[in-house]
């Protein structure tokens, strides 16, 4: 089997898996609309009292809410997904048994992550929005090229939220207990990737900064594409330079932690 | 222990149980988080610090505007410690609640059911977390904040609503984690839906009361009464009116709603596990 077609089938079966659970991706939709309603009317009464509050208008704000309250599962922002059984089978040892596969340990995860992203887009993002797009006047574009530019923005996402969770998936091998790890970084992500709050509404030094952490690529950049607030080309770019960096810095830790495991005789 | 069947003990024998089972349960799971020291202090931190997220964000908000719904920070964070702090308390005692769809899934519920010891209590109190005190704490430091900072006309009676308000607050919560439970007993994989009421309905009342529209107000005024946890009686302490036209002793009413939640809680609860049939698993 080429690797192309290997790891397609890979993401295939990551899709599947998550395809599996019907209750609970309803049930999910549910919470993306109850919490998407609350958020909704939080941003009405701030843009109310500042109108172009970060350089939204109001329609902009609430088109935030929506997309964003879509993206959460697909970008993974809390953790979850591979992150919690790739910590499980380092713990076990489990690992050692990857290892032997005739596959890349970090693309084999990716392919995987990338079938649970897809899912997620279409069992929780689309229904979440549309409910939105009924209830309140939204900014969507009508251009379906902005769809495009939209989705490879969600995409280079997806994979720089995959490269900060193989990170945090590896430290496993050297904490062994994974949990507090995971916990911080999923703090740090609520928070820097404009979840709680749109980035460009952060006063000052701090909305520099969280704007140039790795995070602001999972949703603020994705929703800037789409509100047509930031140039594609130049998104992708620092996207990009992320995902690749992030990837690069976990194949090497990657084959520091391999080698460990050799040492310790598995 | 009393090995007589559950079915012949009245009900104050059930409770008494109930409570002395859920001690030692927890009891346990405090013991065996306390092995590992430094862990716990991280996740009780972790807890703590996710939670301070939302004020954080509150304070970026206020950043930028003075008032968000005609509110000021101050009277924001009197709301949002009243709720912090009563959804935290419910929180502790029963944030394990969510687990029980896994359960039933699983199937692991059954050996629960076969001990001698009422299954609420045992399902409450399994994994027990005493790291969820970061979020009380959290709540605490805010609260404490406003009551600082704001200029309140205090009465012994305003005084006496903020322990009740506290109180109440938690059992209504704790009505909700219960009532979350017995719908998983139906819906085995929606435990998500439960968080929507437990963690939504305190985002919800993190934030003035005056930014909703009318008919989530009064949703969550008759229909699930979270209103009772902080806005009805806090306003009264802001001397603020409620949105929606309602009496000024429904600010008193706390009590008796937590009450009356909770008895239809428990109705639910027995009405789930009489429905329980075995995965067989």
């Amino acid at each position: 089997m080429g690797t192309a077609r290997l790891y397609a089938a890979v993401a295939g079966s990551g899709f599947r898996r998550y395809a599996t659970y019907r209750i609970a991706t309803a049930a999910g939709v549910f919470t993306n609309t109850v919490f998407g309603l609350i958020l909704a009317y939080l941003f009405m009464a701030l843009w109310d009292s500042k109108p172009h509050l970060g350089g939204y208008d109001q329609a902009q704000a609430l088109t935030y809410v929506w997309v964003s309250q879509g993206l959460l599962m697909v970008v993974a922002m809390m953790g979850g997904g591979f992150e919690d059984e790739l910590i499980e089978r380092i713990r076990t040892g489990d690992i050692a048994i990857d290892l032997y596969r005739p596959a890349d340990l970090q693309m084999w995860w990716l392919a995987q992550d990338m079938g649970r992203a897809l899912f997620h887009l279409l069992g929780r993002g689309v229904v979440p929005l549309l409910f939105g797009a009924l209830v309140f006047d939204l900014a969507l574009p009508s251009d379906p090229l902005t769809w495009l530019a939209f989705l490879v923005a969600v995409a280079l996402g997806v994979v720089v939220g995959f490269a900060i969770r193989f990170l945090v998936a590896l430290s496993a091998f050297w904490l062994l207990d994974g949990a507090g790890v995971a916990q911080l970084t999923s703090i740090a992500g609520i928070f820097c990737s404009g979840m709680l709050l749109p980035l460009n509404v952060f006063p000052g030094a701090l909305g520099e900064v969280v704007r140039a952490l790795p995070w602001s690529s999972l949703i603020q950049a994705p929703v800037d594409v789409l509100l047509g607030t930031a140039d594609p080309m130049g998104t992708y770019a620092v996207q990009a330079a992320w995902a690749v960096g992030l990837l690069a810095v976990g194949r090497l830790v990657q084959s520091v932690a391999t080698r460990r495991v050799v040492v310790q005789g598995g | 222990m009393d090995f007589r069947p559950f079915e012949r003990q009245g009900g104050y024998e059930r409770l008494r149980d109930g409570l002395r089972a859920y001690r030692l349960i927890s009891a346990m799971w405090v013991r065996s988080t306390m092995a590992y020291r430094a862990s716990f202090a991280m996740t009780a931190f972790g807890n703590f610090a996710a939670t301070a997220l939302d004020f954080a964000a509150i304070l970026l908000m206020f950043s930028r505007v003075d008032r968000l719904g005609g509110y000021s920070l101050p009277e924001v964070a009197l709301l949002y410690g009243v709720s912090g702090v009563a959804f935290g308390f419910a929180d502790l005692a029963l944030g394990s609640m969510d687990r029980l769809g896994r359960r039933v899934r699983d199937g692991t519920l059954d050996t629960l059911l076969v001990r001698p010891v009422p299954v609420l209590a045992q399902v409450a109190a399994d994994r027990f977390a005493l790291r969820r005190l970061g979020r009380i704490t959290q709540g605490l430091l805010v609260l404490g904040y406003a009551l600082a900072v704001l200029d309140i006309h205090w009465t012994p009676l305003k005084v006496l609503m903020m322990p009740m308000m506290l109180l109440s607050g938690a059992g209504i919560f704790s009505a909700v984690f219960v009532a979350g439970g017995a719908f998983q007993f139906v819906a085995q994989d929606a435990s998500e839906v439960q968080n929507s009421f437990t963690y939504g309905g305190n985002t919800l009342l993190q934030y003035p009361p005056t930014i909703f529209a009318k008919d989530m107000l009064r949703g969550v005024t008759f229909v699930l009464p979270l209103a009772f946890v902080n806005w009805l009686p806090a306003l009264y302490v802001l001397g603020r009116p409620y949105p929606l036209d309602l009496p000024v002793w429904v600010a008193f009413a706390p009590p008796l709603v937590a009450a009356l939640c909770c008895a239809l809680a428990g109705i639910a609860w027995r009405a789930g596990l009489r429905a329980y049939r075995s995965t067989g698993s």
